[in-house]
């Protein structure tokens, strides 16, 4: 594939998966208030549209024309790129994951990721991938804490201190929980994680290969990264008003906001990726025949299916658990979930290192 | 010829950031352009081909280590900074030295141009397997060393903060 055909597709590829990721994000945001609300007994957002299903485009038009409030101390240069740097560090990590093989369109070969190209035998993908997804959300720190700081307002930089010092403390157990599917894989290449998975649902890390342990820490310490129930400290309405995002309004506001639901699908994805077989059918194993318009669809499906798994985990657990106070936080990050990561690791590399 | 731009666009931004760094009177932008410099080094180590030491270096010094400076920074709330004429010595050995040095690398470069050769993009690739393997078996020891005086380090840092009580 040449130069100039690899980059057409992969502006083509960028355009339909950005639109597909905000419109996902609006559209979770109305799921959210709609599964919560009926887990509290309540209708939710239903007027808009039939069953509300406009109601993000209504929520969209509102915040375009909100009044951009800039109030007068805060400073301004990085108050205006904090919420910059939050959504385009949130957008930036989608690029990096595979949604399925590889398709082929009008005699070209399409890998179905937007920083993978076909090389004439086989898919080329980043193969560092997990690290530089990594590199990308520890550098998403910055948008929360420079936000809270420029801010120049006492909740606004409490919201931010608690956010630095949660996603720092709880990056650790994160990283240390991907040890162990690495370790089975042999690979940071998200397309040869996912490879490895193929085959039956057995290969999926979380069933056959006995990492369930470190998806749980990998969820839980996801969850405090991208700051929701119940590790939502940096935004703690009943203590710090808003948190970090407390002076923010209209359209910045509304930015910080998709970031953090971008970041919700990243983390989704991830999961997917990494412990449940990524594009794969749990019913690979028994070889049903399928028409070939499904063969080529279903790797997609499949992984929207899980990602839609996740979120809704997400938002089950909003409406179930309360919030953490600050110390338990810290206490279950660094003295619970830390341990047991590297107990993990040490497990799966006696358990490999037998069995080899 | 592509190595050549990429690694002048990246220099640049890496030496205009730690200028920059310097020429600040708030500590948070001198923290920022510190963050500008780190990355811009990953890229250059990227262009080398160090995949694995580009991805490290990302996590570890821009995400990790400079978010505990900003940290600091923001708890602090250290205000704008004083600049000072700097001292003589700076002046009267640091110039001269910093001359003659430039002086140096350009005979150096100069001299040997021919025999140096030119790096171009990924000629020192190393996948991270085998960075893993040489970091194990060949350079163990170097290794549990370094990660021993990183402990020393953490426990010094423990004492110093707790010695008011």
């Amino acid at each position: 594939m040449s130069l100039t055909t690899y980059i057409i597709f992969a502006i083509i590829k960028l355009a339909i998966v950005l639109f597909v990721l905000l419109t996902a994000v609006a559209y979770i945001v109305l799921l959210e208030r709609k599964v919560v609300a009926r887990m509290q007994n309540r209708w939710g957002p239903n007027r808009v549209g039939p069953f509300g299903l406009l109601q993000p485009l209504a929520d969209g038009a509102k915040f375009i024309f909100k009044e951009d409030i800039i109030p007068d101390s805060v400073y301004k240069p990085l108050y205006i790129a904090a919420p910059m740097i939050a959504l385009i560090l949130a957008l930036t990590s989608i690029s990096l994951i595979p949604f399925g093989e590889n398709w082929k369109i009008a005699g070209y070969h399409v890998p179905l990721e937007i920083t993978a190209f076909w090389n004439g035998n086989s898919i080329q993908d980043i193969n560092i991938g997990l690290l530089i997804i990594l590199g990308i959300t520890s550098i998403g720190v910055y948008g929360v804490a420079l936000s809270g700081w420029s801010s120049n307002s006492k909740y606004s930089l409490l919201g931010s201190l608690r956010a630095s010092a949660q996603l720092m403390s709880y990056e650790l157990s994160l990283g240390l929980s991907l040890v162990g599917v690495l370790l089975i894989s042999g690979s940071l290449s998200l397309r040869q994680i996912v490879d490895s998975q193929g085959g039956s649902i057995v290969n999926w890390n979380f069933f056959g290969r006995l990492q369930f342990i470190a998806f749980f820490i990998y969820i839980m310490a996801a969850y405090a990264e991208t700051n929701r129930i119940p590790f939502d400290l940096p935004e703690a309405e009943t203590e710090l008003v808003a948190g970090y995002h407390t002076e923010y309004s209209s359209m910045k506001f509304a930015m910080f906001f998709m970031a953090e639901y971008c970041n919700m699908v990243t983390v989704a994805c991830l999961a997917t990726i990494l412990f449940f077989g990524g594009w794969h059918s749990p019913f690979e194993a028994l070889h049903i025949a399928a028409p070939a318009l499904w063969i080529a669809i279903s790797p997609v499906f499949w992984f929207v299916v899980k990602v839609f798994f996740f979120i809704f985990l997400y938002i089950w657990i909003r409406g179930t658990l309360p919030r953490f106070r600050y110390d338990q936080l810290m206490a279950f990050g660094w003295k619970f979930l830390l341990p047991l990561s590297i107990a993990n690791i040490i497990v799966t590399s006696l358990v490999l290192a037998l069995r080899s | 010829m592509l190595h050549q731009v990429l690694f002048i666009i990246f220099g640049v931004v890496c030496v205009a950031g730690a200028l920059n760094l310097l020429l600040q009177r708030h500590p948070i932008n001198s923290a920022l352009s510190l963050i500008v410099v780190m990355g811009a080094l990953a890229l250059l180590f990227l262009l080398l081909g160090a995949e694995f030491v580009a991805a490290v270096q990302v996590i570890v010094y821009a995400g990790a280590v400079m978010v505990l400076f900003v940290f600091v920074i923001m708890l602090l709330n250290a205000g704008v900074e004083e600049h000072t004429r700097g001292s003589r010595v700076a002046i009267f050995l640091g110039i001269p030295g910093l001359i003659a040095f430039f002086i140096f690398m350009c005979w150096a470069i100069g001299s040997n141009g021919s025999a140096l050769g030119q790096a171009r993009i990924g000629s020192f690739y190393v996948p991270t397997q085998e960075l893993g393997i040489a970091l194990f078996r060949e350079f163990l020891l170097p290794f549990e060393v370094t990660s021993v005086l990183i402990l020393i380090a953490i426990m010094g840092a423990v004492v110093l903060a707790r010695r008011e009580r």
